[in-house]
């Protein structure tokens, strides 16, 4: 039930005006609050910790729950204190704000359920003190990337009508949610991998003719090669046209850096195509297949981490920046240095300054190939001091860009973790809900919702039927059932839903049973209700699935106390007992099996008019339904 | 993570323009504050809340003119002065002025009269809670009967639209509505 916001179900029975005018049934009576005007509180200190405090120290802070007079509401005349129903533990730091006046965030807090106590006090987080300021906001990034993620994956939900572009869409960019996106993905990936393998074993040399030394493979088979080239390009060709043809955004779509990658990876197959054996072309077309290298990096649509690495680099640009100019820098410095030291030798290679830069980055990177080498002793020793800070500099940011990595990597595998347990939430969600929409329709197939019995029993019979369902529960019900007679249609669960719907298609039977229209008992007849000619009566197929054995048992005992006022109204409650129901309890005895009880309708359904009157359907009702009677109380 | 928090006038106030007592205002407001700390409601939170009462169907839609209803001042977030000040006019306040609340339910647009329009919205909102599995099965034209059937009663001079005064005069000729005003009166 709604039993976490019960606290607005005065606010959700009160907006049920909004239904009154329109409704054409009237309304079934209200539960009377029955239990003594309970004082919901429990007379405790924030949750039972007593705190105390000056009034001044609260003063201080006027602009906060405490501080002003909003704390006037939590106030308890009997026991003369404020009681909160919070969190003693997270309401200490609160305090504590008051008393010191900085503001403490409990590492062993969770971020969120800080959060709502500092809303819930009127305290702007922003109050925190510099100790604990910085692990603060760390949690509070990390939680809100978190919730981003949720959030995308919301997206990702299946919307109910989608057209054949957005499916086609949603299949290139999920391969997971179909079979047909799957195969898709693994044959694209087949066909990139082949790609790359045949442009490299191209130029392997393979086999020697007797003529000729030995010429690369690409020479040898062209045909073959040519062949598995074309084959390659058309598929991307086609994956690409496929794309663009579903993408939502298609100018988005073709700035976006993976189309770019696409069209450079096909561009030089067709630009070949078209060039001829020109001579002078021939150099810039051989250029142009260096650009076939490109095909692999369509390989980070299938690889997630190729994608966070791109994704590392991308958000560690600054980083990224600073290393490339403190080396430039650096090599600048160093060249310059190294220039002027080695002029002096002879037969010296540093035959310039932008010459000394190859120098400069192979020591610094401590790579030292030996092609160039200082002479001098001067140069030696600034080629020394060159080497070792070359390290430092280096390993300067690089861990910075290691740590973002690892973080991104580690969201990325929470991701996939949450997604799994998000199935499992929605589907708890789901229970709940149908526990919630089964309690109702168990209970008004338990006929609790019979006004008669409130206002013909006594307190205390009252108060042993209400005795299982509480207050909140029955307020509840009678929402549902408020709405029910606006709309003159009633709640059933999915089965009899089905139910209805094929016997409907079926020939229904004439009779009229009046078990829906004596529903209201004697606040008079539903217009609607009395103008459905053709019911299928509900008994005749009533299967014995429903089986509430527990709800019946529950049943049979507040239905014998029903059997002992039969003496005092005994036509009063045989209207209650609508046959469907009797059908229903009986199952369990199996005496009746799909007997059709046909009882008659009351005589001149009631007027709307006139709802206070005695029920007109005294006695004829009762001798002919005295053999339900009888059953109910054979239970 | 909202940093607008908004404090309620003070209790004496507040008890002297409704027509609750202390006791009741402070169980109001406890309960109104557990479900929004920061002392508004949004459309969002609202809908959420009222969507809790009805499983079986979307409450969402009706919730939405719910909330226009009660946000008077129509910034999009309802106080809790709002709140309190229609609660007080559903509960306790006079036939009159519950009918009047009622007509500014149905008068989507504000413009004084309920046409049909509005009156399907609403209806249809109203339906949709039920959800799908119901007896007798909805019919897409269920609304729509509901809404002619409405207009016959409320709409006096045939004009195509029920001004207040004609809704008012209606409702109070009808028993079946009178009587329904009154039953929610003991709710808290």
């Amino acid at each position: 039930m709604a039993a976490g916001v019960a606290a607005w179900l005065p606010l959700a029975r009160a907006a049920a005006i909004g239904w009154m005018p329109v409704a054409n049934c009237p309304m079934p009576i209200a539960p009377r609050d029955h239990s003594k005007r309970q004082d919901e509180l429990i007379i405790l200190n924030v949750s039972g910790r007593r705190f105390q405090t000056w009034r001044t120290t609260l003063d201080r802070y006027p602009d906060t729950l405490l501080g002003s007079s909003e704390k006037e509401f939590f106030y308890n005349e009997e026991t003369k204190e404020y009681f909160f129903d919070r969190d003693p533990d997270a309401f200490r730091s609160v305090l504590n704000f008051y008393r010191t006046g900085k503001l403490h965030y409990p590492r062993y807090e969770c971020i969120s359920a800080y959060d709502e106590e500092l809303a819930f006090f009127g305290i702007i987080p922003e109050i925190i003190g510099d100790c604990c300021y910085e692990e603060y906001k760390d949690r509070k990034r990390e939680n809100a990337e978190r919730l981003m993620d949720d959030q995308e994956e919301n997206k990702d939900s299946k919307l109910p009508n989608m057209n054949f572009r957005e499916t086609m869409w949603r299949a290139f960019e999920n391969p997971h949610t179909s079979t047909m996106a799957l195969v898709f993905y693994y044959v694209t990936g087949f066909f990139i991998a082949v790609s790359v393998i045949t442009n490299v074993v191209e130029t392997v040399p393979c086999g020697s003719t007797p003529n000729q030394k030995d010429v690369p493979c690409g020479e040898r088979y062209t045909v073959a090669f040519f062949c598995m080239d074309t084959a390659c390009v058309m598929i991307f060709t086609v994956e690409y046209l496929l794309r663009l043809f579903a993408a939502p955004s298609r100018y988005r779509f073709m700035r976006s850096v993976m189309s770019i990658i696409d069209v450079v990876a096909i561009l030089p197959y067709y630009i070949g195509l078209v060039m001829t054996n020109n001579e002078d072309v021939s150099g810039a077309f051989v250029t142009l297949r260096v650009f076939r290298v490109f095909r692999i990096f369509k390989f980070s649509r299938h690889s997630q981490g190729l994608r966070i690495l791109g994704y590392t680099l991308k958000s560690c640009a600054s980083e990224l920046g600073f290393l490339l100019f403190s080396l430039t820098m650096a090599i600048i410095i160093f060249a310059t240095v190294m220039f002027y030291a080695e002029k002096g030798s002879s037969s010296s290679k540093f035959t310039s300054i932008p010459a000394s830069f190859w120098y400069t980055i192979v020591t610094m990177t401590t790579l030292g190939y030996g092609d160039m080498v200082p002479k001098t002793i001067a140069g030696k020793i600034f080629g020394s001091i060159c080497s070792l800070s070359g390290v430092l500099v280096i390993a300067l940011p690089v861990p910075v860009i290691v740590s973002n990595f690892s973080r991104i990597y580690h969201q990325n595998q929470r991701a996939d973790k949450r997604r799994a347990q998000k199935k499992a939430r929605l589907a708890r969600i789901r229970i709940a809900k149908t526990c919630s929409s089964n309690a109702y329709l168990q209970r008004k197939r338990n006929g609790l919702l019979s006004e008669l019995l409130d206002l013909t029993t006594s307190e205390e019979e009252q108060q042993h039927l209400n005795k299982s369902t509480s207050l909140l529960e029955s307020q509840h019900h009678h929402l549902l059932h408020c709405l029910e007679k606006t709309t003159a249609h009633e709640f059933i669960d999915e089965q009899m839903f089905e139910q209805n719907c094929v016997e409907s298609a079926l020939q229904s039977y004439p009779s009229r049973s009046p078990s829906l229209s004596s529903q209201e008992g004697f606040t008079g007849t539903c217009c609607s209700c009395r103008s459905r000619k053709s019911i299928p009566l509900p008994n005749s197929s009533m299967s014995t699935t429903h089986t509430h054995t527990q709800g019946l048992q529950e049943l049979s005992a507040l239905h014998i106390q029903c059997a002992e006022q039969q003496g005092h109204s005994s036509s009063r409650s045989s209207l209650n007992m609508q046959p469907n129901e009797v059908g229903r309890f009986n199952c369990r005895e199996r005496q009746i099996t799909t007997a059709i009880i046909s009882i008659p309708s009351p005589p001149a359904p009631i007027p709307e008019g006139d709802g206070h009157g005695p029920p007109n359907p005294g006695p004829s009702i009762s001798t002919t339904a005295s053999s339900n009677i009888v059953k109910v109380s054979a239970l | 993570m909202t940093t607008v928090c908004h404090r309620p006038e003070g209790l004496e106030q507040l008890e002297s323009q409704t027509n609750f007592s202390k006791k009741e205002l402070q169980v109001l407001y406890r309960g109104f504050k557990n479900e929004c700390p920061s002392g508004v409601v949004n459309e969002e939170t609202f809908k959420q809340i009222y969507a809790q009462f009805f499983p079986h169907g979307d409450a969402s839609t009706y919730a939405h003119y719910l909330f226009n209803a009660f946000d008077t001042a129509h910034n999009g977030s309802i106080k809790f002065e709002d709140f309190v000040m229609a609660l007080s006019i559903l509960l306790r306040g006079s036939t009159r002025e519950k009918l009047q609340w009622t007509f500014n339910l149905y008068d989507i647009n504000r413009d004084g009269y309920i046409n049909k329009e509005e009156m399907t919205d609403i209806v249809r909102a109203i339906y949709d809670m039920m959800g799908k599995y119901t007896y007798p099965a909805l019919k897409t034209d269920t609304p729509k009967q509901h809404v002619d059937a409405f207009f016959q009663k409320m709409d006096k001079n045939r004009d195509g639209v029920v001004t207040l005064d004609e809704f008012i005069l209606s409702c109070q000729e009808d028993e079946n509505i009178m009587r329904s005003l009154q039953l929610f009166e003991n709710v808290i």
